[in-house]
């Protein structure tokens, strides 16, 4: 049979890195194709590759049996392929419908008209319910539906082959739930779906079959059907994979970190209402919460990347409240950001200078102002196999050449084996494949282990419930509820996102 | 056969931009720099057609090899005029590596070279230590000045390219107050008195204008690297100048840096004017303008790819086009080197910026000429 998409033997290598090594990939028209893979596996080169991002080094593409030599993504796109990007590449001052139309310049139809284009997607909302506001500027509305301009994008453009690389990574549970549903109508109406993601729950629900890439080899294309979760996360990581995240007892100790009646705000707005809460030794207190609700800004005004304008802040019984990030993080603050391309990483310097970005002052790594380069080095390859983070040159690869997750891994890296008592993790395991969630969820009790305390941000409720042993949910920036893990269940912790619930008076402390 | 078509292969990579040497790296100054000789080579052909072979040739060897002998002054000379050039590109150079634009290198130039000429002319000192206590304190002068800026942007976000433009203004008319109050030579009037001849910088060569100012710039050069890739200071100086965000995240002190990494630039500019005027004959005029050697230094450190070791190239490079302009004479005016050089400062600038934007702003740019289409289409439909 004629495939929709075939790519024959892709090779694709950066340097001295293989990243694709003679891929196959065949894709049936109107299917949903998942591609599975650890960070790093090569999934997004490959799909760069059909989207005519980067050039491939071997290979051959075929689309509907005939050859096809793809060099731009214009190309792409006149042969009906379209991509939604992890990251958007959407003008952020411009209307939602200016941000759909810009696209079809590319395909030359200059005969097109506003109105026309505008009961065209009226029909692409309607037919697939992807809601949203064609007058509203792309800065005002939320991620989701940012997301959902990409995919009408798309759809403007008659794509019949939509790539989305990431989606689900950034949306709340209910927009995934809605993102799924869309896919399956794509599907029903015949297009032709590949999804990247590193989420099987996803894979389970939305795909027909799924290609497994392993360091950049094909492992295997499978029926979703024939294959369980387990057995999947098992071909991609080349080893078995435990879901179940296990909790020795640990008793809870001193108080850590004190935030008391933390307020936060902007002339426009305010984001943390007078909040207060206590981290303790030998907990792992996860923050929950919708997205905008204030986590954000009061997790920076206890780090210090933003002013707050009352309260206190106490760590182990010293006042730190006009204490700066430096003091901060040689008291023993560690910090996992949300934003690593902005805070985490310095994109332009190498991985060993990134994993000392905090501390290349001290004795370890300098005599005299001077940096000891050996010592960084050791340093780095130390952290690059402890937590097995891969690039193409190790301690010296530039970090904006390394994958997402591997990324992701390096700070990490960074934060955990810091002298610390406090690690204040912010969706620590955004955009990791299994493997490495596993693998940081282990790292996340083990520091609850050695008794450090622990406070995580995530949007994911199911990590929130896996990991922690008291959960905060915050609604409006205030703190709505406080419970133990172990009492807490799914349907109550979304009520109290949702604000339809509250509890009567919490102090943040241990109930 | 097979080796001409490596060759071949490789030319195209390179200029492709897929190979990745250093030759690569270089890619935008080279091909600025056969852009400027080609605009060159046209205005010789308009000017005078027969000497153009001749005068190309004077362009370009003759600095080092003349009248059939090694051209040993002509090299010297073009040492000795890249000193100042190769300063205040590494002045700029430091700047933009923490991701400032100091644009002020002219009005740090002019507070050293005053400070030195007021410390040749009116003090008394022994030898060796009247020149290296007048340079040393333009030194400080130029840093001061370059303090000013970088405070104001630490302290008060205050753009640093236009308080740079205007204390460059302020220097001028500063300096030619300065002059007439302090040092003017009664009898001409019209500039500085000569400093003293405990106050000049030793020469290299007793016959030769090089001073030990050029090995001074060299050594800045190195040291200005050895300072940004190897020290504690370099490291932070250069993580704020890629990610402010990261860098204050990181517990490094942003603002510090900033007003820091404007000293120190300022410091190099200083150096600049205090070694120009730390030479024989050299005086102070009380006309007001600005130095043009600072700006210079942008086109240095534009051409030297902000790096300090480009700058030290790039510094004789330029210096060595202009003097190869003197030996085009008489068939062709020595203007004709400016023009060259112009040309490549501007085709570094743009094939620079070029390949910036290409990377950062491909997508904005293009949805932004997209836009500008589809305003004009909506305003054509009402
Ligand atoms: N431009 C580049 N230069 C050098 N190496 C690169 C470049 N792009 C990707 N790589 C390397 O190729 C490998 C595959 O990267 P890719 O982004 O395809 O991974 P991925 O499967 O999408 O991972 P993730 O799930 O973390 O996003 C990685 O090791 C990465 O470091
Ligand atoms: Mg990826």
């Amino acid at each position: 049979m004629t495939y929709k998409i075939e790519m024959r033997n892709i090779t694709k290598r950066f340097g001295n890195l293989t990243a694709n090594d003679q891929v196959n990939l065949q894709v049936k028209k109107g299917e949903i194709h998942a591609i599975l893979g650890e960070n790093g596996a090569g999934k997004s080169t490959l799909m760069s590759i059909l989207f005519g991002l980067i050039p491939a080094d071997e290979g051959d593409i075929f689309i509907d049996g005939k050859q096809v030599h793809i060099k731009t993504p214009n190309d792409a796109n006149r042969l009906g392929i379209g991509m939604v990007h992890q990251h958007f590449k959407l003008v952020e001052a411009f209307r939602v419908i200016d941000n759909i139309i810009l696209g079809v310049e590319d395909v030359n139809k200059g005969l097109l008209s506003y109105q026309e284009a505008r009961t065209k997607i009226n029909e692409l909302i309607k037919l697939y319910g992807l809601n949203v506001e064609l007058d509203a500027l792309i800065r005002d509305i939320s991620v989701g539906q940012q997301q959902r301009v990409e995919i009408l994008k798309m759809l403007y453009r008659d794509s019949e082959i939509l790539i989305f690389d990431e989606p689900t990574a950034v949306l709340t549970p209910q927009e995934i739930k809605e993102l799924i549903a869309i896919m399956k109508g794509f599907s029903r109406e015949g297009k032709t779906i590949i999804l990247i993601t590193h989420k099987l729950n996803e894979i389970k629900q939305v795909a027909d079959r799924c290609t497994v890439l392993r360091r950049g080899k094909m492992i295997d294309t499978v029926n979703v059907i024939d294959v369980s979760i387990n057995e999947m996360a098992d071909m991609m990581v080349g080893r078995e994979v435990l879901f179940d995240v296990s909790k020795a007892p640990q008793a809870v100790g001193e108080s850590i970190l004190k935030v008391h009646n933390l307020t936060v705000k902007s002339p426009e707005q305010t984001f943390v209402k007078n909040v207060s809460f206590e981290v303790f030794s030998g907990e792992i207190l996860g923050l929950a919460g919708i997205d905008g609700n204030g986590q954000t800004e009061l997790i920076q005004a206890i780090t210090g990347l933003r002013p707050f304008q009352e309260g206190t802040l106490t760590f182990k019984g010293i006042d730190v409240t006009n204490m700066s990030i430096r003091e901060k993080y040689e008291l023993g603050f560690a910090h996992i950001p949300e934003d690593r391309q902005r805070y985490g990483l310095i994109l332009d310097f190498d991985l060993q200078s990134n994993l000392v970005l905090q501390n290349f002052y001290m004795e370890k790594f300098q005599s005299k102002f001077m940096l000891k380069f050996d010592r960084i080095r050791e340093h780095s390859e130390k952290l690059i196999n402890r937590f097995d983070i891969r690039s193409e040159k190790g301690p010296s690869t530039i970090v904006r050449n390394m994958s997402g997750g591997n990324q992701q891994k390096a700070i990490l890296a960074r934060e955990i084996q810091k002298p610390h008592h406090l690690l204040i993790a912010v969706q620590p395991t955004r955009g990791l494949d299994v493997g490495a969630i596993e693998n940081i969820h282990k790292q996340l009790i083990d520091e609850r282990q050695k008794g450090k305390a622990v406070l995580m941000v995530s949007l994911d409720i199911d990590e929130i419930m896996d990991v922690s042993d008291r959960i905060l949910v915050m609604h409006e920036g205030e703190i709505v509820a406080n419970v133990l893990a172990k009492d807490a269940n799914i349907n109550e912790l979304g009520l109290y996102m949702l604000g339809e619930k509250r509890e009567a008076n919490n102090d943040g402390a241990h109930s | 056969m097979e080796r001409i078509r490596n060759i071949l292969k490789k030319c195209l990579a390179f200029i492709l931009g897929k190979s990745k040497s250093i030759l690569v790296t270089i890619k935008p100054s080279l091909i600025a720099i056969c852009m400027g000789l080609i605009a060159g080579i046209i205005m010789m052909l308009i000017f005078n057609p027969s000497e153009t072979l001749s005068g190309l040739r004077n362009l370009l060897i003759g600095v080092i090899y003349r009248n059939n002998q090694l051209n040993l002054r002509g090299i010297l000379t073009t040492l000795h005029h890249s000193t100042t050039i190769i300063l205040t590109g590494i002045a700029v150079v430091f700047a933009f590596r923490t991701g400032l634009f100091n644009i002020g290198a002219s009005g740090q130039m002019m507070m050293g070279a005053y400070v030195t000429v007021h410390v040749g002319v009116l003090w008394s000192l022994p030898a060796p230590f009247h020149w290296i206590v007048g340079i040393f304190l333009g030194v400080v002068a130029g840093t001061i000045y370059g303090l000013i800026p970088g405070i104001l942007k630490a302290m008060r976000n205050v753009n640093e390219v236009v308080t740079s433009i205007m204390l460059n203004w302020i220097a001028a008319s500063l300096l030619v107050y300065l002059v007439n109050r302090n040092v003017l030579n009664p009898f001409t009037q019209g500039g500085s008195q000569n400093i003293q001849p405990t106050a000049i910088i030793p020469r290299l060569f007793s016959n030769y204008q090089l001073t030990i100012g050029f090995l001074i710039a060299i050594a800045m050069g190195i040291l200005a690297h050895f300072l940004l890739y190897r020290t504690t200071l370099g490291f932070q100086l250069r993580a704020s100048g890629f990610n402010v965000d990261g860098s204050k995240y990181a517990g490094m002190n942003t603002k510090r840096n900033i007003i820091l990494s404007m000293g120190i630039s300022g410091a190099f500019a200083g150096l600049a004017g205090a070694l120009l005027f730390s030479n024989y004959g050299k005086t102070l005029s009380t006309e007001v303008h600005v130095f043009m050697e600072g700006f210079e230094g942008i086109s240095v450190a534009l051409l030297g790819l902000g790096e300090p070791i480009g700058a030290i190239i790039a510094g004789i490079f330029l210096s060595y086009i202009k003097q190869g302009g003197f030996y085009m004479q008489p068939a062709f005016r020595p203007e004709i080197s400016d023009m060259i050089i112009g040309v490549i400062i501007y085709f570094t600038a743009i094939s620079l910026a070029l390949q910036l934007a290409l990377k950062k702003y491909s997508g904005k740019i293009k949805t932004f000429i997209k836009r500008k289409h589809l305003t004009t289409r909506e305003e054509d439909e009402q």
